[in-house]
């Protein structure tokens, strides 16, 4: 006969006081501005789900969505498959090698906002050096006034201060392989591609799918960087979520709307961890002992 | 198939090696017989598997050639070898089956499908895998694996020689005993030149028809598993096989007669020793108890019973010994001498065997 003992519960009740205070209350004053409405003076009253109706309406929110899924979707295909090629590319031992780590951690320990400014002025046509320079091999580069100009500039930055990031993992991947690995093939006269198809990719296919999910995340969510190099423009080209969030709660201080829109976000980004989390979860089991 | 030559072949994992110990394989020149199987034999960290993999191409010797039937291939890259090569932990391709696993070697080498079919129906007949067929190899078990390991080995039949390298180690022991058998059937049926590292003397002395076994870097000796046993070249090997090792005694050596402690014993034939570290070596087959009358005096410890006989472990002179008395036997009361058997006897100068000038009865 087990025994019950129903006062270990109380052992739960600091993580449950923690996880109160620090998410589940503030996410309810969300929830809370997102169902009322106010005409000022700190009087509210009940608006239903009109906010939700209204956001889902307006082709505010999907243009930022798609923008957002666009950058997103960018990054990724370059960061993954950039971060795989330079891991291959790192030496594996030696002072090179943690050369090369070194190399690769210092953008990542770069502040946002200072990944921003960096990119803010190194892109300034009037002073900075690749603005200047591109400018006097006669390319019209202006990320303040050029479409084209202001995503590149702001892909290429998230590049730069990312890459690294998939790029520590994969090399983790790679590390963790035996060299019987590489010396059975290297016996079974394996190609250099069928090396990658069959011994590296398989290997790295767990960090990888790390690497993709926090790289997805973090886009999904970028604020900092753009909006000190472009502030969202030109226009609203580069009004990513978060950016077009802000505007709306802060700027015009629309909180029903903002409220509604962030709670929306909020389930975008669940549902997508949720996706990931059972991929992930299936390929452990696929890989374990069956 | 091929003979392959190792011509005065030194490697160093030092890049400016200085002396001789900085060499993981000291100079060495042998022979491998095209179709024999060879067992390298020795402890870990002797140079084994750097010998192994010096002969794959896996790694380039720092100094010598290594010839296959008099051609040099010392630079030349492991694919041009055609060696077939098993680790000592399992290495499979996870996301593939265990068909296309086997094939993988063959494939590689732009075989015909039909051929590849066949051999890998035939691979896995002998692994005993023919039902998994069809299965991922991710999941599968470590033994499972190592018999895909094994199987890719043995895929191709035009290799020149098929190496392992302590392939068993993770398969129980069971299975250990099928899979040497079928090892050496293979190696009866083709002919293969095989290799083996282990450094389990059981594996070494029933696989093979020559044990090689290399102690510090060194080959310290060539030989069928009888002339290890009874005429060990290096007190190494006479340690390290047979079980209980060889007992060694620091003795003086006058001629046909070994001095041990105050004790006479009859070397049995007539030994030119130089100035060196003497030793005499007896294993414990030829050890033989007395009670009082003429031996060396020797002190019983304990007496263990393994099976197939028993093990009485005794205190020479304060050098700890041992000798193998026949299962139905006991100990008799009031022990305090041993003799040896004079057939049994080596005399080691400096860990080395010294060759007796002549043996037995002419010498009397």
């Amino acid at each position: 006969m087990k025994t019950v003992n129903q006062k270990a519960w109380f052992l739960v009740l600091p993580v449950l006081l923690l996880v109160a205070f620090s998410a589940v209350i503030p996410l309810m004053t969300v929830v809370n501005y997102s169902v009322q409405d106010t005409f000022g003076n700190n009087v509210f009253f009940w608006a239903g789900l009109d906010w939700f109706r209204d956001m889902l309406a307006s082709d505010r929110m999907w243009n930022a969505l798609v923008r957002q899924l666009a950058f997103s979707a960018i990054i990724l295909a370059i960061e993954v498959p950039l971060g795989v090629f330079v891991a291959l590319n790192m030496p594996k031992r030696g002072v090179w090698a943690s050369f090369c780590l070194v190399l690769m951690s210092l953008p990542l320990l770069i502040p946002w906002n200072v990944v921003g400014t960096i990119w803010q002025i190194f892109g300034r046509v009037d002073i900075g050096l690749l603005g200047y320079t591109l400018d006097a091999i006669g390319i019209d580069y202006n990320y303040t006034q050029g479409f084209i100009a202001a995503w590149t500039t702001v892909i290429v930055m998230d590049v730069w201060h990312w890459t690294s990031l998939v790029a520590l993992l994969a090399y983790a991947g790679l590390q963790s392989i035996p060299d019987a690995y590489y010396q059975a093939a290297k016996i079974d006269q394996a190609s250099r591609w069928k090396v990658f198809r069959y011994i590296e990719l398989p290997k790295m296919a767990g960090v990888l799918m790390i690497a993709i999910l926090l790289r997805f995340m973090d886009s999904f969510m970028i604020y900092t960087e753009p909006f000190v190099v472009t502030g969202g423009g030109p226009g609203n080209a580069t009004t990513f979520l978060s950016i077009d969030l802000v505007k709306m709660a802060l700027g015009q201080f629309d909180l029903g709307p903002a409220a509604a829109f962030s709670l929306m976000y909020f389930l975008v980004i669940l549902l997508v961890s949720w996706v990931f989390y059972t991929v992930m979860t299936n390929l452990d089991k696929r890989d374990g002992v069956q | 198939m091929a003979k392959i030559t190792l011509d005065n072949l030194a490697h160093s994992y030092v890049p400016q090696p200085q002396g001789e110990d900085d060499y993981a394989l000291k100079e060495l020149n042998h022979d491998w017989n095209d179709g024999e199987a060879y067992a390298l034999l020795g402890a870990s960290g002797c140079g084994k598997s750097t010998l192994l993999n010096i002969i794959s191409g896996l790694l380039h010797p720092s100094h010598g050639r290594i010839l296959f039937d008099g051609q040099d291939v010392t630079q030349a890259p492991t694919a041009e070898r055609n060696i077939a090569q098993v680790f000592q932990f399992p290495v499979v391709y996870d996301t593939m089956t265990v068909r296309d696993n086997l094939a993988f070697p063959l494939r590689n080498r732009g075989r015909d499908e039909s051929y590849v079919a066949e051999r890998v129906q035939e691979i896995a007949r002998m692994i005993g895998m023919e039902a998994e067929l069809d299965r991922k190899a991710r999941g599968l078990t470590a033994d499972a694996k190592q018999k895909i390991s094994l199987g890719r080995g043995m895929v191709r039949k035009d290799v020149n020689a098929l190496l392992f390298d302590e392939p068993l180690t993770v398969i129980d022991p069971h299975m250990k005993w099928e899979l040497r058998t079928q090892l050496k059937q293979l190696h009866h049926d083709f002919g293969h030149t095989m290799i083996y590292v282990t450094h389990d003397q059981t594996e070494a002395l029933t696989f093979a028809d020559k044990v090689v076994v290399m102690y510090d870097g060194r080959v310290v000796q060539i030989g069928t598993p009888q002339e290890l046993f009874e005429r060990p070249a290096h007190t190494f090997v006479g340690y390290f096989i047979g079980s209980p090792g060889m007992n060694l005694f620091d003795a003086e050596v006058d001629g046909r007669t070994g001095r041990i402690g105050g004790a006479e014993v009859d070397l049995g034939a007539v030994h030119e020793t130089g100035r060196g570290r003497l030793q005499i070596g007896v294993r414990p087959e030829f050890v033989a108890l007395r009670a009082g009358g003429a031996g060396v005096p020797a002190r019983v410890r304990r007496v263990e019973d393994v099976g197939r006989h028993k093990i009485v472990r005794l205190d020479v002179g304060g050098t700890p010994a041992s000798a193998i008395l026949p299962e139905h036997e006991t100990v008799p009361a009031g022990v305090d001498r041993v003799v040896f058997d004079p057939a049994g006897i080596n005399v080691y100068e400096n860990d080395w065997r010294v060759e007796p000038a002549r043996r037995g009865r002419e010498a009397a």
